[in-house]
């Protein structure tokens, strides 16, 4: 259950926590401003995260509660 | 010229009429259908009931709009939507229980049910209302523009909002929540669709591509796309970033589309697809962004108007139609569970606990002849405000925000908050928020001599302090005098 709590937690800091860091426009990555490749890539990891989270949830093993 | 695009976008009108007429055939539509689908719904229609109300003519026009104005600050649409989806793979699971438990139909019944207490339910009631108006005046806003552009000036845009509001008003009275379950599914097909192939075309047709385009911006503009050093700076887009995540699931209308879910997992589940499904503001972005260069010019409110300039530049009008058909259904279906929810609301929580003797039948006829007045009033604030989508959007944010920590508190084991400190709370939230509002502060205003990272920060953030130091300090006072009061007695 606690690597559950810590994954919740991971996308913030990914986004929020490292955007003093990457708030830059070069270099450019796949035709987008590097911000901007930075906030489409999380967005894309947050799903995955979400889908981690849901494999190791107990309560998902379960039927419909 | 009653031209092509106005027919295409009369169709689309029509089929979703139909599609809601269709969906309540053979129901007996009482208030728990109307309102909640009477708690049926699979984890496909969740999914796009709760997309329906996130990606609004707001995602369409405003982002666009935001993009197209102020640059690289756009992009806390996309990263608030989907940072919310962590909360709600905790959250939402666990409001659906209580509500199924308890039975519970508006967000009000969860505060009702929670603090026992109904003028508290009043209270959460009227808040909702009231920042439900802003999103509703959106939508009409909305309506207004896509049909006032999309006729090439024919049809003015107060005729438009007027033509908005009516057929929204019948629609809502007719279907109730599983129109527009329906209608959301044609909705978000046509949105994506449309959507991501204008964020395609425009970069490429008018720049030979995504890069290109970026670096004639950044050429043009130094500066436009990344956060600035101050104003819409980095610690003004994490501050608002965290206050639209707590807010996010403070809405009338979400409860409402919580409550019909068959199951609690059905939430987990969905959480997994949401935030891919939000990359499709990135293509609203990338529309707004190739407008800056060809369409320049525009200023005020009127950045809004960024989609649908550039596409009337580059696209026949039947393509408008198209766009126009799209952005028609974005404003109908959360406009529809907007004012579904708000006329739920003053029915249920606000009338229902003054005259205790209605039953539910005469509530649910109430609910339905509310929804005519709250239309009325939104367009009034429609056809005289000037502010943009964004700024309406956000202070409606703030407003609802005020309802997170009451609901946070209970969730505890043993919530020491009680009734008076949560409705002291909320008022002090709100009264801040009304100040704040009025006053047009910011940090930077209430306390110059901070730091300028410091004086970015979200101004909600001082309401939501406000609200749990208050909620805290009157909930022990109140405990405390009554237990010493129950000693006295003794």
């Amino acid at each position: 259950m606690k690597i559950i709590y810590i994954l919740s937690i991971v996308p913030f800091i990914g986004i929020l926590g490292f955007l003093p860091l990457v708030n830059r426009v070069e270099p450019f990555v796949l035709g987008m401003p590097f911000n901007i490749f930075w906030m489409a890539m999380w967005t894309v990891l947050t799903s995955v995260i979400l889908g981690i989270m849901y494999k190791l949830d107990p309560r998902n093993q379960e039927g419909d509660e | 010229m009653m031209n092509s695009a106005l027919l295409i976008i009369l169709v689309f009108w029509i089929l979703a009429i139909f599609l809601g007429i269709m969906s309540v055939k053979g129901k007996d539509m009482n208030l728990e259908q109307w309102t909640v689908g009477g708690r049926g719904f699979g984890s496909m229609l969740v999914f796009l009931l709760m997309a329906g109300e996130i990606y609004t003519t707001f995602s369409f026009l405003g982002g666009s709009g935001w993009a197209y104005g102020k640059g690289a600050p756009a992009l806390y649409v996309l990263i608030y939507i989907s940072l919310s989806y962590v909360l709600s793979y905790w959250l939402l699971p666990v409001i659906w229980k209580y509500a199924k438990e308890n039975n519970l139909m508006s967000q009000s019944d969860f505060f009702v049910s929670k603090y026992k207490s109904p003028y508290l339910g009043v209270l959460v009631a009227l808040v909702g209302v009231i920042a439900i108006i802003p999103v509703i005046v959106v939508q009409l806003k909305g309506l207004g523009i896509i049909v006032s552009e999309a006729s090439y000036g024919v049809i003015s845009m107060p005729i438009a909002i007027w033509m908005g509001a009516i057929s929204l008003t019948i629609y809502v009275m007719i279907s109730g929540i599983r129109g527009s379950a329906w209608t959301a599914v044609i909705k978000d097909i046509m949105m994506v669709v449309v959507i991501g192939f204008l964020g395609i075309y425009l970069p490429l047709h008018y720049y030979g591509g995504l890069q290109p385009m970026f670096e004639a911006i950044h050429t043009a503009k130094p500066g436009f796309l990344k956060l600035p050093e101050q104003g819409l700076s980095v610690s003004w887009f994490i501050s608002t970033v965290i206050l639209l995540v707590l807010g996010f699931y403070m809405w009338p209308q979400v409860f409402s589309s919580v409550y019909t879910a068959k199951s609690g997992k059905v939430f987990r589940r969905n959480a997994i697809i949401s935030p891919l499904y939000t990359l499709m503001l990135l293509f609203v972005f990338f529309v707004g962004f190739a407008a800056i260069l060809k369409v320049p010019g525009l200023e005020g409110g009127d950045v809004d108007l960024a989609l649908l300039r550039i596409s009337i530049e580059t696209f026949n009008p039947w393509f408008i139609g198209l766009i126009g058909g799209a952005g028609l259904l974005t404003a109908l279906v959360p406009g529809s569970m907007l004012l579904m929810s708000g006329a739920t609301l003053l029915a249920k929580n606000v009338y229902k606990p003054f005259v205790p003797s209605a039953t539910e039948h005469s509530i649910g006829q109430l609910a339905k002849y509310l929804v005519p007045v709250i239309a009325l009033i939104s367009v009034y604030f429609t056809l005289n405000g000037g502010d943009t989508l964004a700024t309406l959007i956000l202070m409606g944010y703030s407003l609802m925000t005020q309802l997170f920590p009451a609901l946070l508190f209970s969730f505890m084991r043993n919530n020491f908050v009680n009734k008076y400190g949560a409705t002291a709370g909320i008022i002090c939230g709100i009264a801040t928020v009304a100040y704040i509002t009025i006053s047009e502060s910011t940090i930077g205003t209430l306390f110059p001599p901070l730091p300028q990272a410091a004086k970015d920060l979200n101004v909600g953030i001082i309401a939501l302090l406000i609200n749990f130091l208050v909620t805290i300090i009157v909930s022990l006072i109140v405990r405390k005098f009554t237990t010493s009061y129950k000693l006295a007695a003794k």
